[in-house]
């Protein structure tokens, strides 16, 4: 008996490698003092009807970011353990196996866990608010897919002290992904943590397109809406074409790995090339999902700091839209050397080169709204100015991967890897930081410290240039990607030390940025104007934080930049357009809300158990998690007192309590 | 354009309590219209996804890997007999929408019971068929042709049985409220699932069956 559980033990939990047993307990420390505390302090119930069952989009868009900061330095911590063991040749710190392991999950970690929920946070706190509507179309399904999401990831990371993780790369090509090539449970943690939190996303997809296209305020045209909201309709148009191959692919996956199929494997007339094609028909579209709304912030903020209207209105909304509609005929471009064919390859080259443009445009445009602008530079302006030239970079270098004969030699080498980082951190990750520093006032109510941020910002960018700059040149001198060591005869060694020093640099970065948050925590500089930046668009009409149902009155837009233009006019004292005062001046009436529900939680908490069943092939667990979210979903069906108001007098006694501060 | 939680009126101005089917005229109108546009932009993802396994279908069509073909093990008429039965049962799931709209409650259900019945039969048929087709040896792991069969044909399947259930639920939730905006606007959506899984049903006997097995 005692044998046999040890026997299970062993093959259930990740044993014999020091540093999964340093982070083992760790991880089973900080729980045990999460619930301690939460014990202690009599803050379950709290947590439950505060936080968990909120439908409200601001809380989910707080917990996304959170989820999501938290998931960067996990990934980052992955990132700091494979520089380490690059830093020199012939180290014995990873083992082969554990390097495997590590970049795979470094890899899923940031775009899957740590971009996406810092993108879909964003989208959460900012466009009700821009579009100046009280909710998202759908908040019970808005709640449902962050939990999806959590549950998702939470999965994926246990893989990690539980069976082990997946180690086949972050794509997982077949074979190597298939049950010859990964035996272990690794790669079904892999398959179940990304398709329930993929759901999650192809919900907010179809949330926030509905949301955008149904719920703007009273009188704003689609020509009006701000630049943010229109990169995230593209970016979650894209989504929802994109997604669902997402969930194909994984599936066949899953069927070749549990049901012994054969669309992927080697045997039974199988196509490992297929799994190639359908995982960057989502994975190309997938790096433009992230990118999109990166563009919008700096649009935002480009203009909000110039105190100038954007340039180029119309050229912007069409350079998104064409960028998404683009991004799905280019995902060849992966694989140029695996056989395609010259004629498939040119065609493939061209439609990579000719997002190019539209790309182009956006930057001329940035440009141009900060040429002759009143321009100041606070930290999210700061961080826009850094992400131009480095996306530029990043963009020149992806074009020269595009020339399908030359990716022959960059192909699968660090010159890869450099450009992809450098797209990615530079556009993606500096693009979400300068939209969190931008909208932060709105989120929380308070400032953060400017100068602990710029430390942060110059650390990061350094960071950046010193860790991604000499990987181009190690490309070219023949360093491939996913090694985990090489010999001192090869010459790599120096440029390989700097690389490291760089990615510490960039460790300590995100070091200043806790500290800033916590800084600004503890000498709360609260924001009380509600407009912290004298910003353009709506989000900055009303209190920060802002009240449960956003907008009192819903407001009345005249113009692109409303807000702006409504400070203008009361500056020069004209009087206020009739429609524009009347909407100002209508009676309050009682507000029609959604109730919070506890059903979101324990219908991705039952996917979770389905999906740790599949993974272990425990038949009963799987029935138990599939049953809870039927029954959860016919609870659902069956419920219909979902929805309440929020009567004037506390609507009243709210904004008094939130205007009457200043 | 629809403001879905503008409210609309002191009239309705009341406290947390009550259920809303019906009394909000305007409010939950554009609230249910919003879900119904909701449900046409899943339906768009769920072509994709069907997209995706046809591709599949048509890349690995000829892999039988020396096992037996669809032609060798198919047998036509059952699955004429299941497509009649489907097709059917969207007709009726229409007379069912027709009779929601002159207000007749005990006409709707009837025909959403009935639809329900050709669907489980639908169902049925394709679980013998599947049974039949494993009697004679072509299982998901026979080669890479009957994967992208099994996985294609089953998708839909699976697809038309959480119709069923739905089906069945919103015939219960019928009863007891009757047809009020928000049980309307759930009938409208189940109606149009209803159809496009028709519709997805044709493009897989015309690829899967008639293409492949004539
Ligand atoms: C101007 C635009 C861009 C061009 C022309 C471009 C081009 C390319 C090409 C041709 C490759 C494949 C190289 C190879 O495997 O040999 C590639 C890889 C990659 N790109 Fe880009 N790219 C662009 C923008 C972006 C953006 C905006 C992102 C992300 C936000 C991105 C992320 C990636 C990633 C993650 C890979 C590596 C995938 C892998 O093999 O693991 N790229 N890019
Ligand atoms: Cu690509």
């Amino acid at each position: 008996m005692w044998d046999k559980i040890k026997d299970f033990a062993s093959e259930f939990f990740v044993t014999g490698d020091p540093l999964i047993l340093g982070a083992q307990v760790s991880i089973g420390l900080t729980l045990i003092a999460i619930i301690f505390t939460l014990t202690y302090f009599k803050k379950w119930r709290w947590l439950w009807t505060e936080w968990l069952t909120s439908v409200d989009h601001k809380k989910i868009g707080i917990m996304y970011i959170i989820a999501s900061i938290l998931m960067l330095f996990r990934g980052g911590v992955d990132a700091l353990l494979m520089r380490v063991q690059l830093a020199a040749p012939e180290l014995e710190f990873l083992h082969a196996d554990h390097y495997n392991a590590i970049f795979t999950t470094h890899g899923v970690i940031m775009i899957l866990f740590m971009a996406m929920p810092l993108m879909f946070g964003l989208f959460n706190i900012v466009v009700p608010l821009q579009i100046g509507a009280r909710d998202v179309a759908f908040p019970f399904l808005n709640s449902l897919s962050f939990w999806m999401f959590f549950f998702g990831a939470m999965l994926f990371n246990v893989s990690f002290i539980i069976g082990g993780s997946p180690d086949a790369g972050w794509l997982a090509y077949p074979p190597l992904s298939g049950l010859l090539g990964s035996p272990g449970v690794g790669q079904d943690f892999y398959i179940w943590g990304i398709q329930i939190s993929g759901i999650g996303s192809l919900a907010t997809g179809i949330n926030f397109v509905v949301t955008i296209l149904k719920m703007r305020a009273p009188g704003m045209k689609l020509m009006q809406m701000p630049m943010f909201t229109w990169s995230v309709l593209s970016s979650c148009v894209t989504i929802m074409f994109a997604f669902p191959i997402l969930t194909v692919t994984l599936f066949l996956l899953f069927l070749d790995r549990y049901l012994g199929a054969h669309f992927f494997t080697l045997d039974g007339g199988g196509n490992p090339m297929m799994y190639i094609n359908l995982i960057w028909m989502w994975g190309h579209p997938e790096v433009y999902i992230v990118i999109l709304p990166a563009f919008g912030i700096f649009s935002e903020i480009v203009s909000t700091f110039s105190k100038k209207r954007l340039f180029g209105y119309k050229s912007m909304v069409f350079a998104l839209m064409s960028i998404s509609f683009f991004s799905f005929f280019t995902w060849a471009h992966h694989f140029f050397t695996m056989g395609s064919g010259a004629n498939v390859n040119a065609f493939f080259a061209v439609t990579t080169m000719l997002i190019a443009i539209p790309t182009g445009v956006k930057v001329f445009n940035w440009l141009f709204t900060m040429y002759r602008g009143k321009l100041s530079f606070p930290t999210p302006m700061l961080w826009t100015i850094a992400f131009i030239p480095c996306f530029v970079v990043g963009g020149m270098t992806g074009v020269m991967l595009s020339v399908a004969p030359a990716d022959f030699q960059f192909h699968n080498s660090y010159f890869l890897i450099a450009h992809f980082h450098q797209v990615l951190i530079g556009g993606v990750v500096f693009g979400y930081f300068a939209g969190l520093y931008y909208w932060w006032p709105k989120m929380f109510g308070f400032r953060l410290h400017e100068g602990l941020g710029k430390w942060a910002f110059w650390l990061w960018n350094i960071g950046f240039y010193v860790c991604f700059m000499p990987q181009y040149a190690l490309g070219l001198m023949g360093m491939t990607r996913r090694f985990n060591e090489y010999n001192f005869d090869m010459g790599w060694q120096p440029l390989n030390v700097v690389s490291t020093v760089g990615a510490f640099l960039m460790g300590l970065a995100f070091i200043f940025q806790v500290w800033q948050i916590a800084h600004s925590i503890k000498f709360l500089k609260k924001e009380t104007s509600g407009d912290a930046w004298d910003g353009r668009t709506l989000e900055w009409s009303i209190p920060s934080p802002a009240p449960l149902y956003n907008f009192a009155r819903l407001p009345q837009v005249t113009s692109q930049d409303d807000w702006w233009e409504k400070k203008q006019r009361r500056a020069r004292g004209e009087a206020e357009l009739p429609e524009v005062a009347a909407a100002d001046q209508a009676p309050l009436e009682p507000i029609h809300m959604p109730r919070n529900s506890g059903i979101p939680f324990i219908m991705s908490f039952s996917w979770f158990v389905a999906g740790f069943g599949f993974v272990w092939d425990w038949k009963w667990m799987i029935v138990v998690g599939l049953a809870g979210v039927i029954i959860s979903m016919l609870a659902r069906s069956f419920s219909y007192d979902t929805d309440y108001y929020i009567p004037v007098d506390e609507v009243k006694r709210t904004e008094a309590a939130a205007r009457g501060a200043h | 354009m629809a403001h879905a939680y503008q409210s609309h009126a002191g009239a309705h101005g009341h406290s947390a309590h009550g259920s809303h089917d019906g009394h909000h005229g305007h409010d939950h109108h554009d609230q249910e219209e919003m879900k119904t546009f909701g449900f046409w932009l899943f339906l768009i993802t769920d072509v994709i996804l069907f997209g995706t396994l046809f591709a599949t279908f048509m890349v690995l069509r000829l892999n039988t890997a020396g096992g037996p073909t669809g032609a060798e093990l198919i047998e036509l008429p059952g699955i004429i007999a299941s497509t009649f039965i489907l097709l059917t049962s969207s007709f009726t799931s229409g007379v069912a929408l027709l009779e929601m709209n002159r207000g007749n409650k005990k006409g709707l259900i009837l025909w959403l019971i009935i639809t329900a019945l050709l669907g489980a039969s639908f169902i049925y048929l394709e679980v013998t068929e599947f049974i039949h087709l494993v009697h004679e040896g072509a299982t998901i792991g026979t080669s890479a042709y009957w994967s992208a069969f099994f996985t294609l044909v089953g998708t839909h399947g699976l697809h038309v049985t959480v119709g069923l259930v739905w089906m069945t639920a919103l015939i219960l939730q019928l009863r007891r409220r009757g047809i009020t905006p928000v049980t309307k606007r759930k009938v409208n959506i189940i109606s149009l699932y209803w159809h496009f899984l028709d519709v997805v049903w044709i493009f897989v006997f015309t690829i899967v069956y008639l293409m492949g097995v004539m």
